[in-house]
C-alpha cells in the first residue's frame, strides 16, 4: 500500500550554511541532502554558497568543489563524469539525472540535490540499490541458447535484428528511470521497474535468444510488468533520452498477441 | 550496521510535478470521482420512480447552484477521463510514445475535454434541460 508520507526517521531537518568566500564573483547556492548514518540523526539540509565563476559547469563540478574545498564529509558517488557510468545519478532540481551531465546554469534559482528518490539511504547522495541489482538479475539479463552455436562462425544477426537492440542495449542502469516512477515507488518490492523491464525487452527482442517463451512467462505478472500505468516519468527523465515505457508497451503487446 | 534504520529519501516531496505524473493521476482521480459520482445518478433515478413529487424535489436540489456546479466539475471528469482512455487505448498499440508526443497529446486530451465539457454545458443551457 502506498505510503506517501515519509517515515518518522526520513523527515528533514534543517542543516547547516555554509558561506561563499568573500571575494566571489557569482555566487549560486547548493542545497544538498545529508544523512549520517554515524550519528543516526535525521536528514537534513545544507546549503552550501559557491562562487560559479570558479566551478566547473556540471553539477557534479560543484559537488566535487564542495568535498575539496568546503566540506569533505559530503557523500556521492561518482566516477566517469561523462555519462556512460551511472554513478552519480541524482535527484536535481526535482528531476533525476546524471549530477556530470547536469550543467549548473541549466537550473534558475538554488540548485537543489536529493539522493534517487524513495530508497533506503546509505549516506549523503548515496542510496542502496541492492534491490535494484537484484530486479536487474532476475530478468536473466545473459543470452540464453538451446541449439549449439554453428561450428565455424559466432551466432550472427542482421543489421535489422541488431537495430532493434540497439536502443535497449545503452542503458547504463543508472536507476533514474526506475526511481522516478510513482508505481516503483509503491511497489517496488513486488513491480520490476522500468530499467529492468527494458533490460527484459532488450533480451526479448535478441533475434539470437532462445528463451524469448520463458521470459514472457516470467513476465506475466499481475505486479512484475502490469504496475506500470504508462505514467511515462521513466522516459521523461532517462539521461541517456531511451525509452522504457514504449519498451514496457511492447511486451504487454507481445504477451497480448501471444494469448489471442 | 544501520541497514535496518536507514531513512528512505524523500520522493513525491521532491520530484517535479511534470505533465506525464500530473495527467496520470488525474486519470485516476477522476475515475474515482466518477464512481463516487454514480451516487448523483442513484439519487436521480430512485426520485425518478419514487413518484412526481418525489422527482420535483429532487430536481430542485439537483438545480441548486453549488450542485450545478459539482455537475459542471463532474462532466468535466468524464470528458477528460474519456479522452485519456483513449490516449491510453492509443499507447496500447504501441504508438505515441516519444516524450514530444507524450506532450502533445496531453495538452490534446486536456483542450479537448475542456471543449467538450463546454459544448455539452451550453447544449444543455440551449435546450433548456438544466
Amino acid at each position: 500500500m502506498a505510503e506517501f508520507r515519509l517515515p518518522a526517521n526520513s523527515r528533514i531537518r534543517p542543516g547547516k550554511q555554509f558561506q561563499a568566500p568573500a571575494d566571489a564573483k557569482q555566487v549560486k547556492q547548493f542545497v544538498v541532502y545529508r544523512y549520517d548514518p554515524d550519528t543516526g540523526e535525521n536528514p537534513r539540509l545544507d546549503t552550501y554558497e559557491l562562487d560559479v565563476a570558479r566551478c566547473g559547469p556540471m553539477v557534479l563540478d560543484a559537488l566535487i568543489k564542495i568535498k575539496n574545498e568546503v566540506d569533505p564529509t559530503l557523500t556521492f558517488r561518482r566516477s566517469c563524469r561523462e555519462g556512460i557510468c551511472g554513478s552519480c545519478a541524482m535527484n536535481i532540481d526535482g528531476t533525476n539525472t546524471l549530477a556530470c551531465t547536469k550543467a549548473i546554469d541549466e537550473v534558475s534559482g538554488d540548485v537543489k540535490i536529493y539522493p534517487l528518490p524513495h530508497l533506503p539511504v546509505v549516506k549523503d547522495l548515496v542510496p542502496d540499490l541492492t534491490n535494484f541489482y537484484a530486479q536487474y538479475a532476475s530478468i536473466k539479463p545473459w543470452i540464453q541458447t538451446r541449439t549449439p552455436p554453428p561450428p565455424d562462425s559466432e551466432r550472427l544477426q542482421s543489421k535489422e535484428d541488431q537495430e532493434k537492440i540497439n536502443e535497449p542495449s545503452a542503458c547504463i542502469l543508472c536507476a533514474c528511470c526506475s526511481t522516478a516512477c510513482p508505481s516503483y515507488w509503491w511497489n517496488s518490492d513486488r513491480y520490476l521497474g522500468p530499467a529492468a523491464l527494458l533490460a527484459a525487452y532488450r533480451w526479448i527482442v535478441d533475434s539470437r535468444d532462445e528463451a524469448t517463451g520463458e521470459r514472457l512467462d516470467a513476465l506475466q505478472d499481475p505486479f512484475k510488468l502490469y504496475r506500470c500505468h504508462t505514467i511515462m516519468n521513466c522516459t521523461r527523465t532517462c539521461p541517456k533520452g531511451l525509452n522504457p515505457a514504449r519498451a514496457i508497451a511492447e511486451i504487454k503487446l507481445k504477451l497480448a498477441e501471444r494469448q489471442y | 550496521m544501520t541497514a535496518g534504520k536507514r531513512p528512505l529519501s524523500p520522493h513525491l516531496q521532491v520530484y517535479r510535478p511534470q505533465i506525464t505524473s500530473v495527467l496520470s493521476i488525474s486519470h485516476r482521480f477522476t475515475g474515482a470521482v466518477l464512481a463516487v459520482g454514480l451516487l448523483l445518478l442513484v439519487y436521480w433515478l430512485a426520485a425518478l420512480a419514487a413518484g412526481e413529487a418525489a422527482y420535483a424535489a429532487a430536481l430542485g436540489v439537483l438545480g441548486s447552484w453549488p450542485v450545478r456546479v459539482v455537475l459542471f466539475l463532474g462532466v468535466f471528469a468524464f470528458f477528460y477521463h474519456l479522452c485519456n482512455g483513449i490516449r491510453h487505448l492509443w499507447w496500447d498499440t504501441g504508438r505515441g510514445f516519444e516524450i514530444a508526443q507524450v506532450y502533445r497529446s496531453g495538452w490534446i486530451v486536456l483542450l479537448a475535454s475542456a471543449t467538450l465539457t463546454l459544448v455539452a454545458w451550453g447544449l444543455l443551457l440551449a435546450g433548456g434541460g438544466a
